[in-house]
């Protein structure tokens, strides 16, 4: 394993009192592989992915390990950090407008981390910052190094992020949601562009998303999050085919359907989200679950593995 | 069936914002061609899906079905009336037909007044029951919206994103429409309220008989629960029919690129090459058929005239 999260928690000190973001979350991603960490809004997943790159801010206290290569992430000093984030893993995040800086043209921004991670020279910077757009599918690169980020397109952003990312040819990149704010057939270039990527440069990727579509046809294994817990993982095959959580298994009925199933009428989700600074005693989905038993509300589930699935749920074999 | 609502070769531009620089050099004033004469007609009780990317015009289309915008050319028609000519009564008639449901139901909603306050406020401007009876329609309509009669005493801010989106969709019916206008309406919803949205919709419509037209950028919703689809690109109506024919047997090349670009939910499911390019800026829009520079079966015709709208579909290839 590349990557080791063994009970992560990010409790986040806010003026109304303490919010249990995560709440002991265990991933793990081989070299090369693609792991999906998939929930609404609120489940962790986008903090989780902070956490590991230690990027939250002061008042979240994050604690378990994250383990990059047998090193703990979380007791790095600051200078090893500097090299691990860029260089080692790279990131790539939701909003490319928020995350590019807009008064500096893209070359400079990829000169950037050149010029931080790589012992090339000014000329060597340059060629290998066209290569990069190359890489990501950005024609006519030499013209648009010279531009800003208000000059590109929604999708062109993400590319260009994507660029900045790679360009100290990291082994795992950290995707957080990128392709939520693009349209459809640009989601499906940027999507396809990550999974060429992984597959020519072998590196790892974590992808956080609230899509089980873009899950379905990108990672190869998942791990489904609520309420700042994992409450199932394993490979996407199948999970999709039999969930053994009943939140997954409610959330892919309320899905609408393909083929067949389009037209039949939706199974939603009953009630809201889950509050994060009154955690529940027992199972976190129980409020909301149909197939729930008198020991969801009391006691917390604990994993259960079998195989390669893992998964906290009383009612799984009732599922 | 009868045509309650109808768009006849409907043209709308926005002037483009102008900077300090294009004032100071003369440049001519530029315009965003929203609506590039779009045809789409709703009969009662059925629901309408219009998909498309983003500056495809559809929100544009929906407030010119409401008349909260007024088309430059071509006209939008109520029971075969122009709804520019509706005076008085008929007007205010067409008013309470016709309503709308935004995207953003944290936006369009009053912070200060209570949920009940509003929607009374709704049903005693238009007259619609007795003020003696206002009281008890408020809890008929929460009760409508499945929400408990206690919400009628709080404040939008009280309501989670779900909730607030049935409050919207109460104050739409408090006017006994004919037809909702929703544009996006459960976009900003996580999957498992979503679904509860989806279904509402599709509950009302059953008991009420409701025409709805439901624009959206979400493929699988619209194959959910539309009956018919028309598909907008750049301004225009590039494919329209039965939800069944166009997702079975899409016959316009961006219908097909925008379906297979749609993630399934079927691990593994081969996928057609994604479609290249990138979504034109609708202040220059291509010449032609607005879809030729991306368009994967393009013919040199398709560069210089525009196709229109026969049989259902807008291409040259087709047929």
């Amino acid at each position: 394993m590349s990557l080791v999260v063994r009970d992560l928690r990010v409790v986040f000190d806010t003026p109304k009192g303490p919010v249990w973001a995560v709440d002991g979350v265990d991933l793990e991603v081989a070299p090369g592989a693609v792991l999906g960490l998939v929930g609404e809004s609120g489940s962790g997943k986008s903090v989780t992915l902070r956490a590991i790159a230690r990027l939250l801010h002061a008042n979240a206290t994050v604690s378990g390990e994250v383990l990059w290569e047998d090193e703990d992430v979380l007791a790095m000093p600051p200078d090893r950090l500097r090299r691990l984030r860029g260089a080692e893993i790279g990131i790539v995040f939701q909003e490319p407008m928020a995350a590019l800086n807009p008064v500096l043209t893209i070359g400079l921004q990829i000169d950037e981390s050149l010029e931080a991670h790589t012992e090339l020279d000014t000329k060597g910077r340059r060629a290998r910052a066209l290569e990069l757009l190359d890489l990501v599918g950005i024609a006519a690169g030499g013209a648009r190094l010279g531009q800003y980020p208000h000059e590109f397109s929604g999708g062109m952003r993400q590319r260009a992020m994507i660029a900045i990312a790679l360009a100290s040819s990291p082994k795992l990149l950290l995707a957080d949601d990128p392709t939520t704010a693009l349209d459809v057939t640009i989601q499906d270039q940027i999507l396809r562009l990550l999974l060429r990527l992984k597959a020519e440069l072998g590196m790892g990727l974590v992808l956080v998303t609230h899509d089980l579509g873009v899950v379905a046809q990108t990672c190869e294994r998942v791990a489904v999050m609520y309420a700042g817990r994992v409450c199932e993982a394993g490979p996407v095959a199948s999970v999709f085919a039999s969930p053994r959580h009943a939140y997954t298994q409610a959330l892919l009925r309320a899905m609408p359907g393909e083929g067949a199933r389009a037209g039949a009428k939706l199974v939603p989700i009953p009630g809201q989200a889950p509050r994060l600074d009154r955690p529940a005693q027992g199972c976190a989905f129980q409020p909301r679950c149909t197939v729930s038993e008198s020991a969801c509300e009391t006691r917390r589930p604990s994993m259960e593995t079998d195989g390669d699935r893992r998964f906290a749920c009383y009612a799984e074999a009732r599922l | 069936m009868s045509i309650v609502l109808q768009a006849n070769a409907v043209e709308r531009r926005f002037p483009a914002p102008r900077g300090l620089a294009d004032l100071l050099l003369r440049r001519p004033i530029r315009a965003v061609h929203a609506l590039s004469g779009v045809s789409i007609a709703i009969e009662a009780g059925e629901t309408l899906g219009v998909v498309g990317e983003s500056g495809c015009g559809k929100s544009t289309l929906a407030r010119c079905l409401v008349r909260l915008i007024a088309p430059d050319a071509g006209a939008v028609m109520f029971e075969g009336q122009d709804i520019a000519t509706l005076r008085s009564s008929d007007r205010l008639r067409f008013n309470r037909a016709v309503q709308m449901v935004f995207q953003d139901p944290f936006a369009s909603l009053n912070p200060r007044m209570t949920v009940g306050a509003a929607l009374a406020e709704v049903l005693r401007v238009h007259n619609i029951v007795p003020d003696a009876d206002i009281p008890a329609r408020v809890l008929a309509l929460l009760d409508q919206v499945q929400l408990p009669a206690s919400a009628a005493g709080r404040y939008p801010h009280a309501f989670s994103g779900g909730q607030r989106q049935r409050i919207g969709i109460a104050r739409a019916l408090a006017m006994e429409p004919r037809v909702i206008i929703a544009d996006e309406p459960v976009s900003a919803l996580d999957v498992s309220v979503q679904a509860q949205i989806v279904n509402l919709f599709m509950e009302l419509q059953e008991r009420l008989g409701l025409a709805i037209v439901f624009i959206t950028h979400d493929l699988r919703l619209v194959r959910h629960m539309a009956h018919r689809v028309a598909v907008m690109y750049l301004g225009r109506v590039v494919e329209t029919g039965l939800t069944h024919d166009i997702f079975e047997a899409p016959r316009h090349p961006y219908t097909r690129a925008l379906i297979s670009a749609v993630p399934s939910l079927i691990p593994g499911q081969a996928r057609a090459d994604a479609v290249r390019g990138e979504l034109p800026s609708p202040m220059a829009p291509p010449p032609g058929c607005p879809f030729h520079p991306r368009c994967p079966i393009v013919m040199p015709r398709c560069a210089s005239d525009a196709p229109s709208l026969i049989n259902g579909v807008s291409c040259w290839a087709a047929g």
